[in-house]
């Protein structure tokens, strides 16, 4: 049954990805990318990988079709004509293609428990983590304690992104030195969205912060629960207008932000050493080596959530302050 | 009595399966946008609310029902704001109501 449904979410995705292609029009193709993001995320829950499908969720097609909409506003809406070489780009295409479907048969039937994947570290990460961390989300437990290191690695990614992203659009003409009339008030005078928004906007956020602190035990953590919390404000800048927005979270505080989450995880790493540990373990922060590793979880993620937040939200206020 | 209850949670689905069904042949049927979106309105109304109270009746007294009205709540609530929205935005942005559009042609005549 999962079978049939996954081959059907794939199907609608491919369909999907070939309308991508077609369209000439950016907007629709913008709407379409948020599609295909809910598709795979989707047959990612079928796969029970539901910690993946929930970020694909709120990443994919939740921030970035924000971010693509807030780009699409600095640009037009229609794509230029191509004069490229067509036949050059199909053989590249193809060639890749037909690479690809080769290597799939090498890959282990669906489900096959002989896989590698499923004989390699697996088992050891399921039958050591109730031993050593004691959390039931074995998948927050080796994203953060583990694999700790790929995390850190992960942050630095995120942040890496953030300034890159600053340094190319630049903060743009400050708030403060413009006339009134050419802020973006947001949709102020629009009664409806406004008022459902503000009772939404609290909610989104205890959303975010459940999932930041339940990571441990369901799906979440702070990929997803940073892009739910970032979502939100976005939410309410795009309801009250941008002064507003800037005037809770100003671009100084937001830069904190950002550079926060490596730091407190780097201290955290840092702490384990200090403490006659390794880097990232966390067993030497509390008498208790698994109330040690809980509590470096909890302080991992909360530093990836803050990084998260911090970074959309500056790409958010970049990409809307390019367009005074 | 559980057999009554997968009975009436299995009207439900296929009920709200059928007006999902009756909404996407709407949108792509209908003459103009204001129209189409009263057609897909009924995939998030009327829809929402017979699937997921057909799941509900499968889920029981249970922490997964607690979840499920805290989305039909959230559906409820988005839903029709953000067609409000959309119309209004279409609107702002000159899209005319068909029949209007054709009372205009009639008087430029």
């Amino acid at each position: 049954m999962i079978v049939i449904f996954g081959v059907f979410l794939l199907t609608l995705l491919v369909i999907t990805a070939i309308a991508i292609v077609r369209t000439d029009n950016l907007f629709v193709a913008v709407m379409l990318m948020g599609i295909a993001s809910l598709l795979i995320a989707g047959n990612f829950f079928l796969l029970d990988a539901a910690d993946v499908a929930l970020t694909e969720a709120a990443v994919g097609a939740g921030i970035s079709t924000v971010l693509f909409l807030s780009a699409l506003a600095l640009t037009s809406e229609r794509e230029r004509a191509k004069s490229s070489n067509k036949v050059l780009s199909l053989t590249v295409v193809a060639a890749a293609a037909l690479i690809l479907i080769y290597a799939t048969f090498d890959k282990p039937r669906f489900g096959d428990p002989q896989a590698p994947v499923q004989t390699h570290v697996a088992p050891w990460y399921l039958e050591k983590t109730p031993e050593y961390i004691d959390i039931p989300n074995v998948v927050t437990a080796v994203l953060g304690s583990f694999r700790g290191y790929d995390t850190l690695g992960e942050v630095f990614v995120v942040f890496t992104a953030g300034i890159g992203v600053l340094f190319l659009l630049g903060s743009g003409v400050p708030l403060g030195s413009l006339p009134r009339e050419k802020i973006n008030e947001g949709l102020r005078h629009h009664l409806i969205p406004r008022v459902v928004g503000r009772v939404l906007i609290p909610f989104i956020l205890l959303f975010g912060l459940y999932v930041q602190f339940h990571g441990e035990y369901g799906p979440g953590g702070g990929f997803q629960a940073g892009a739910i919390i970032a979502a939100a404000i976005i939410l309410f800048a795009l309801l009250e207008g941008e002064r507003r927005a800037l005037s809770v979270l100003p671009e100084r505080v937001l830069l904190g932000l950002m550079a926060f989450g490596p730091l407190l995880y780097g201290a955290v790493g840092v702490a384990g050493i200090v403490l006659g540990g390794n880097f990232l373990d966390y067993s030497v922060l509390s008498s208790d080596p698994v109330k040690g590793q809980q509590l470096g979880i909890l302080l991992i993620e909360a530093g990836v959530g803050v990084t998260v937040t911090g970074v959309l939200l500056g790409i958010f206020h970049a990409f809307a302050a390019r367009g005074r | 009595m559980t057999t009554l209850i997968d009975i009436l949670s299995w009207v439900l689905l296929t009920l709200g399966g059928l007006s999902v069904l009756i909404g996407g042949i709407g949108a792509l049927r209908m003459p103009d946008l204001y129209t189409r979106m009263h057609a897909a309105s009924v995939t998030d109304s009327i829809g929402a609310i017979l699937v997921l109270g057909g799941v509900m009746l499968q889920a029981g007294f249970s922490l997964a029902t607690i979840k499920l009205i805290a989305v039909l709540l959230f559906l409820l609530l988005t839903s029709p704001t953000s067609s409000n929205a959309l119309a209004s935005a279409a609107l702002l942005a000159g899209t005319r109501p068909l029949e209007e559009q054709a009372q205009d042609d009639e008087a430029q005549k």
